[in-house]
């Protein structure tokens, strides 16, 4: 069962979640951010074409118009593949681990996958960017060492920064799955 | 106590090649500690389940993996038939295992039933179960094994996923028998439609056996004349240890000797260090050979010849007027006339010297190049520590002023301490390694004082010549500094692990590429250290 929910970015950007529940002990939840705009597609190319024919009213030399072309073809083709996030999902799966997705405009999908036993917790964490303060998920691993300890903090959802709000139904949807590892003894020994 | 049997979550990992394969059973492996089952391939009818049993005993024998079945699967294209089920049921009754797993596939249907046949529980109850579909060749070339060698507590903390991918690897007997082979057991698994080889690496491997000998004997051949006692007489042995030349030489012997030993790579670091060293040299003669090949079109050796002897002529004519200008008022700074003139015209002499013996070689300079440009054969490395020496030779002249001046200013500095600490009245006590007071007569007073007052004010002069010669040698430094980086880079970059990264990262999986990043932040550092060396030496240029 999937249901969708909109909610607003640290930066004021309409997002969406999703939430899936494939069953008791597995939930996908996927939040999207706004895709390219025309307009501002049209308004970065514009700009650039207007330099450049500055440009060449100044120094007519031609290759500053070709010149132009190619930065303004490359410059997209990078920033759809390497800087547009198009969503970004969480697949949590009790007692197998948890799956981190982010697909970027272009096509391409970045995963990273993480055990259950490696992880501790999957908290709300404070952090200072730029000049806000905003909340972010995390989650906790586990130092193999040192029981209490936590040896690396993996920040979820970083380029669609979702608010206080939308953290939250991620956060108990994650909660309920990891409280189920806690209540289960993890093997069946004669003691 | 009691025992907790509660709704534990079963993992079944299937193998996706065997999605399509007919009805038969599952062998593979299961893992209780994790409650979860491994299929490893899947026997067809007809099978005759001592057979089974048996081939089942020497693959757990050869690869020490518990395989047995686990459970059953079926693949009907028409309407699920009673017989067959209750056939898969029976079955469960041969091969006792608990839990026994019944994966079923109907038609073009694309869900899968998958149930647990639990007999011996006691209150059995629903239990999730979650498929894990995993690409097999993947994973066994993946090399995320668990560390064996470490303490066992060690072992417990290791990764659930990884005794996964340890299964998977270490069953690769049992993806070794392939559809056409005539057996009483027919199998499915990514090999089934037949192993997958290499024409080319099965002749590298015939044919490395004998080469690596060949090798071996060549080197030790080497070696053993390398080190033959004629060539450890004094000046022999003092030019082998300044040419860099030898040195790379003697460097990429042993790259060699480690590629040609015969024994195989114990773990999978030596087996990167091999392929590492492998790649670079044969990057490194490829480009070798590349330069040769440019070099010797065209008659550029002649050309580069012919350019030589100005080069050196423009060089000394730029040194004597240096000299010249230092033995006028360089800068506005007033000279020591004498001692100026004394310097200048010595040096000036040196120049003259070295113009006449570059002369005096100059009909010879294009067969040395040629012969030394075969060199490149050898590799690119060999080919630039040979540009370095022949940089370090030219510019000898340069190395002999500026170790004039360092020892005539090392001289003065330490006269005029020791005449300082006279002046004042004290002594440097070599037993105690300190500065005692002690008390001088009138005339060692009255010497050293007129001693100090000659170096002090001679040293200006000194020390203007010091500066200039130093900042000469520093600049010859600078260019050989750059050339060794670049050698030292070529050596030591492990182009095949970067490579095997970037085309097939699967087969670095868990491994660390400690030597990957290390060996690119070095880069970096070594980029950064020639940009702040570099720097000031042009900020003089343009000053």
């Amino acid at each position: 069962m999937a249901e969708q929910r909109r909610f607003l970015s640290a930066a004021g950007v309409p997002i969406a979640l999703r939430r899936r529940q494939h069953s008791a002990s597995c939930r996908e939840l996927a939040v999207r951010g706004p895709r390219l705009q025309l307009r501002s597609l049209s308004a970065v190319t514009s700009a650039v074409w207007l330099a450049a024919y500055g440009l060449f009213a100044l120094s007519e030399n031609s290759m500053v118009l070709s010149a132009a072309i190619f930065i303004t073809l490359i410059g997209l083709i990078i920033y759809l593949h390497f800087v547009k996030i198009d969503q970004e999902s969480l697949l949590v799966i009790g007692s197998l681990g948890i799956q981190v997705t982010s697909s970027y405009a272009s096509g391409k999908e970045s995963t990273t996958f993480i055990e259950m036993a490696q992880v501790k917790d999957v908290v709300i964490n404070e952090a200072i960017h730029m000049q806000k303060v905003i909340y972010y998920l995390c989650i906790l691993l586990q130092d193999p060492e040192d029981p209490q300890g936590v040896s690396e903090v993996v920040p979820l959802f970083q380029s669609s920064k979702p608010r206080l709000d939308c953290l939250i139904e991620v956060y108990k949807s994650c909660q309920e799955i990891l409280e189920q590892r806690k209540t289960v003894p993890q093997s069946n020994e004669i003691k | 106590m009691s025992l907790q049997v509660t709704a534990m979550v079963l993992k079944v990992f299937f193998p996706s090649c065997c999605s399509s394969a007919d009805s038969g059973i599952l062998i593979g492996r299961w893992i209780s500690e994790q409650n979860s089952a491994v299929v490893l391939a899947v026997v067809h009818f007809p099978f005759i389940p001592v057979q089974v049993k048996q081939y089942l005993g020497e693959v757990q024998r050869v690869t020490k993996v518990s395989v047995s079945v686990l459970g059953s699967w079926s693949n009907s294209k028409q309407e699920k038939e009673e017989s067959l089920s209750e056939f898969l049921e029976d079955l469960g009754t041969i091969f006792c295992h608990e839990p026994w797993i019944q994966i079923s596939k109907e038609g073009d249907s694309k869900f899968w039933s998958c149930s647990i046949l639990q007999k011996h529980s006691k209150n059995p109850q629903e239990e999730e179960i979650i498929l894990v579909y995993y690409d097999q060749r993947k994973v066994m070339l993946s090399h995320l094994h668990p560390p064996l060698d470490t303490a066992g507590q060690r072992a417990e903390d290791a990764s659930k996923l990884s005794a996964i991918f340890d299964t998977v690897a270490r069953s690769q007997v049992l993806f070794m028998t392939d559809r056409y082979d005539e057996g009483p057991i027919k199998l499915t698994h990514w090999q089934s439609d037949g192993v997958e080889a290499s024409i080319i690496v099965e002749l590298l491997k015939q044919a490395s056996v004998p080469a690596c000998m060949l090798l071996t004997f060549l080197l030790s051949l080497l070696s053993g004349i390398c080190r033959s006692r004629v060539l450890k007489f004094w000046p022999l042995s003092f030019l082998w240890s300044k040419l860099s030349t030898c040195e790379q030489l003697g460097h990429r012997l042993q790259h060699l000797q480690v590629i040609s030993s015969n024994k195989k790579a114990q773990n999978q670091n030596q087996l990167m260090r091999k392929a590492n060293i492998f790649v670079s040299l044969l990057i490194d003669v490829a480009l070798g050979i590349l330069l040769m090949s440019w070099l010797y079109r065209k008659n550029r050796i002649g050309q580069l010849a012919d350019t030589l002897i100005p080069v050196a002529d423009h060089v000394a004519e730029e040194l004597q007027d240096l000299l010249q200008w230092l033995m006028g008022a360089p800068a506005g700074l007033k000279m020591n006339r004498a001692l100026d003139q004394v310097l200048g015209r010595f040096f000036l002499y040196h120049i003259h010297l070295w113009i006449s013996y570059i002369h005096l070689l100059s009909p010879f300079i294009e067969m040395i190049l040629w012969y030394v440009g075969l060199s490149a054969c050898l590799g690119l490395t060999v080919a630039l520590c040979i540009l370095s020496d022949i940089v370090a030779l030219l510019t000898f002249h340069i190395y002999c002023f500026y170790v004039y001046g360092a020892r005539l200013y090392c001289l003065k500095i330490y006269g005029l301490s020791s005449l300082w600490r006279l002046f004042r009245g004290k002594k440097w006590n070599v037993l105690r390694q300190r500065v005692d007071s002690c008390s001088y007569d009138l005339d060692q007073l009255f010497i050293g004082t007129l001693l100090f007052t000659i170096l002090l004010f001679l040293l200006p002069t000194t020390a203007l010549y010091y500066l200039v010669f130093t900042l000469l040698r520093l600049l010859v430094v600078i260019v050989q500094g750059i050339i060794h980086l670049v050698v030292d880079l070529i050596d030591s970059l492990p182009l095949y692990s970067l490579i095997l990264r970037l085309c097939r990262s699967y087969r670095l999986a868990g491994e660390s590429l400690s030597s990957a990043p290390a060996a690119l932040q070095a880069f970096c550092i070594m980029c950064l250290i020639l940009v702040h060396w570099v720097t000031p030496e042009l900020r003089m240029q343009w000053g």
